[in-house]
């Protein structure tokens, strides 16, 4: 796990598999639903992303090709995603 | 045989959004739908009948759609209790058909592990089969058929292939009467999702070959439409054309209607003796419904683009590129579409926040919906700046008159982000809402669907439109209409009405603000709808048929207003609430008298501090 990162860290042309979603010492309301959330958008271990767009003000939001979706979100909920980068690209 | 004829089957649709689950319904059901309400929330329900090849007719309804039974809007409420039977007064389906993108198989995959929780006969369409066909995506049906152990139909809803199959295969399972197991679904937690991901994988790899030529399209695409520079004035581009197009269009459109409601108004005068009815009929019915009415080339125009951009996948790219800007004020990215509608009218703009998912978000976008400024302003704004802004040219090259057309249009945006600032971050702090969606992959909009889809959201707004309108033209006609002036009375009737005993009453209050009792008068019937205050003034100034002849108007008012007056008149308009019908939106949206209320008395606040300063200010470098 020690090359892996916070997808809200990661720039256009990223690839990786997502290891981990969400931040499982965290149990509070709002951080389960999240969870939750991403998951049922396909963000969930074991899938292959890779970032393809970002926004213009920070780079925010992001885009991402989740297996065979494209998906939006912001970094800030990106920031619940830990990717390893993925050693074939 | 008398059940089946009492007793039409149900069969819903459910599917993931962007499945093209509601073509497949219109392909289903062509023009033969009801739209309406659900009982009790402003969810659209739509309902069709269709008829199998046995002679049974079955009735149809599309689903919100949902990536989950998990529900988390009020839009995925009704798709989850509608499945479960939950929903009062609606019968759980007989039939659910799953409608899947076959080219995007995981989510809804998940989606249907959890359906077939529920217990119900269920037949999984895979839509959009032509497209994963071209892509070389290999679906091994039959062995998904075994491994899901419901009835696999492939269809192409835009081309109308594989209905007849669907059909018939809903009419082989009512025919099955299988036992209907009771529902053994719950809300899954993040582990169950989890292990339904897993189990998804597991049969996508064994039945699902990926493409062999993957779309590369959408992403070439988006690499312009999502370019952080070009993107954006793409974007800034389209808007232009779409506000071109909304007024240059629509204009000869809006004189047909007007032409058309004044000769209605001309043959009631013509057939009706002038009584209080004749009145009644033409100044509050014909007229009020008419100034409402005259609004719907706008609104079709711009639907018609808003559609168009919806169906090829555009809006969720626009939602991408507005997300951080409206996101510092507080606003979600989805407010983006209903505050564009809002520049047309704010009652359809409002309707559409139903796709937000969170509450206050949603209600924060309703609150600043009005503050756009809708076409019903746009003859108030022409009259007054005609009649107090000089025709002159301003450094060169911009018109002093269209600077100030720009100025209130700008006010009303930055007014409106200002206000959305004000609810999320200081009085609704909490939480920001998390911002997900999927980009769909472009397509080719279906002239069927985007004409069938105008057409519902004209009867929508005519339907809505016309409910609250009418009582409030009745209401508003009797305010200025009764009592009735005195014998050997001078004055224009309306000035001895309730309208000109609230006019004179609320005159000292507008005194500070810089209106006469005549303004104060016109803001009475103003209130059925802004422009309806034009021909309230050109009542009080006792000129015969304002609308016609805004140029006799405008020098009347030129010549007893004070300029000071006449810009703070504007300021008002930027901000106060003088919409009864959009209070009545507001009122049906929220199922509440609260909202309402609170968004009447903030607007006339603002509207009253920003006439203040403005009326004080001008008057203060001499403009009085």
């Amino acid at each position: 796990m020690s090359d892996s990162f916070p997808l809200s860290q990661a720039r256009v042309g990223a690839r990786g598999v997502i290891v981990q979603v969400g931040d499982h010492g965290d149990h509070d309301e709002h951080a389960i639903e999240l969870e939750r959330r991403l998951l049922e958008f396909g963000l969930v271990e074991g899938a292959r992303i890779e970032v393809l767009h970002e926004g213009g003000i920070k780079r925010d939001p992001i885009a991402l090709r989740v297996d065979e979706a494209v998906v939006a979100l912001r970094r800030r909920e990106a920031a619940s995603l830990m990717v390893r980068a993925d050693d074939a690209a | 045989m008398t059940d089946a004829v009492l007793h039409h089957a149900r069969i819903a649709l459910v599917g993931n959004p962007n499945s093209g689950k509601t073509a497949l319904f219109n392909a289903l059901t062509g023009a033969r739908q009801k739209v309406a309400n659900y009982a009790g929330v402003t969810v659209e329900r739509k309902e069709g009948m269709i008829r199998g090849a046995s002679g049974r007719t079955m009735s149809v309804v599309d689903l919100p759609g949902t990536y989950s039974l998990r529900a988390r809007s009020p839009d995925e409420e009704v798709t989850r209790d509608v499945v479960l039977g939950r929903f009062a007064g609606e019968a759980s389906p007989d039939v659910m058909v799953a409608v899947a993108d076959a080219t995007n198989l995981r989510l809804v995959l998940r989606l249907i592990l959890e359906l077939k929780a529920v217990g119900r006969p269920m037949v999984l369409a895979l839509n959009m089969y032509d497209i994963a066909e071209r892509q070389g995506l290999r679906i091994d049906i039959e062995g998904l058929r075994a491994e899901l152990g419901v009835p696999i139909v492939t269809t192409v809803a835009t081309r109308k292939r594989g209905l007849d199959d669907l059909v018939a295969a809903v009419e082989a399972e009512l025919a099955a009467q299988p036992a209907s197991l009771p529902s053994a679904w719950t809300s899954p937690d993040a582990e169950g999702i989890r292990a339904a991901h897993r189990e998804a994988g597991r049969i996508m790899r064994a039945h699902v070959r990926p493409p062999e030529h993957p779309d590369t399209l959408t992403g070439r695409i988006d690499s312009v439409l999502l370019h952080p520079v070009f993107g954006l004035a793409i974007l800034l581009g389209i808007l232009f054309v779409m506000f071109q197009a909304v007024f240059a269009w629509a204009a000869p459109l809006m004189d047909g209607i007007e032409a058309l409601m004044a000769g209605l108004g001309g043959l009631v005068a013509a057939a009706l003796p002038d009584n209080l009815l004749r009145s009644l009929i033409i100044d509050g019915l014909i007229s009020g419904v008419g100034s409402v009415l005259v609004f719907l080339p706008q609104i079709l125009i711009l639907f018609l683009f808003i559609i168009l951009l919806e169906d090829f996948g555009y809006m969720a790219r626009a939602a991408f590129l507005m997300d951080r800007i409206m996101g510092g004020a507080g606003l979600h990215g989805r407010a983006f579409i209903p505050l564009l509608s809002s520049f047309a009218c704010a009652i359809p703009g409002i309707m559409s926040t139903r796709v937000i998912d969170n509450k206050r978000d949603r209600m924060a976008t309703i609150l600043v919906a009005p503050l756009m400024t809708c076409s019903a302003r746009i003859p108030v704004y022409t009259l007054i700046i005609g009649a107090f802004i000089p025709q002159q040219t301003v450094g060169g090259v911009f018109n002093l008159q269209g600077l100030v057309m720009f100025g209130l249009y700008a006010a009303g945006i930055v007014s409106a982000l200002g206000v959305s600032f004000l609810i999320r971050r200081v009085f609704w702090r909490g939480r920001v809402e998390p911002f997900m969606m999927q980009l769909p992959a472009y397509k080719a909009p279906d002239i069927k669907n985007v004409a069938l889809n105008l057409w519902q959201r004209a009867m929508i707004f005519i339907n809505r439109a016309g409910r609250i309108i009418l009582p409030l033209m009745v209401l508003i006609w009797v305010l200025s209409t009764f009592p009735y002036p005195p014998e050997g009375a001078t004055g224009p009737a309306i000035d001895y009405s309730f309208a000109g005993m609230i006019g004179h009453a609320i005159q000292p209050l507008l005194a500070p603000i810089g209106f006469n009792w005549q303004m104060s008068i016109a803001l009475v019937p103003g209130m059925a709808a802004r422009e309806v205050a034009v021909a309230a003034l050109g009542t009080v100034y006792a000129v015969g048929d304002a609308e016609s002849a805004t140029g006799v108007l405008a020098s009347t008012l030129a010549a007893q207003w004070s300029l000071a007056s006449g810009l703070a008149f504007l300021a008002w308009y930027v901000f106060a609430p003088q919409c009864a019908p959009t209070l009545g939106v507001v009122k049906r949206e929220t199922n509440s008298w609260k909202w309402p209320i609170i968004m009447f008395v903030y607007m006339v606040a603002l509207a009253y501090l920003a006439a203040f300063v403005v009326y004080q200010g001008a008057r203060a470098i001499g403009w009085g």
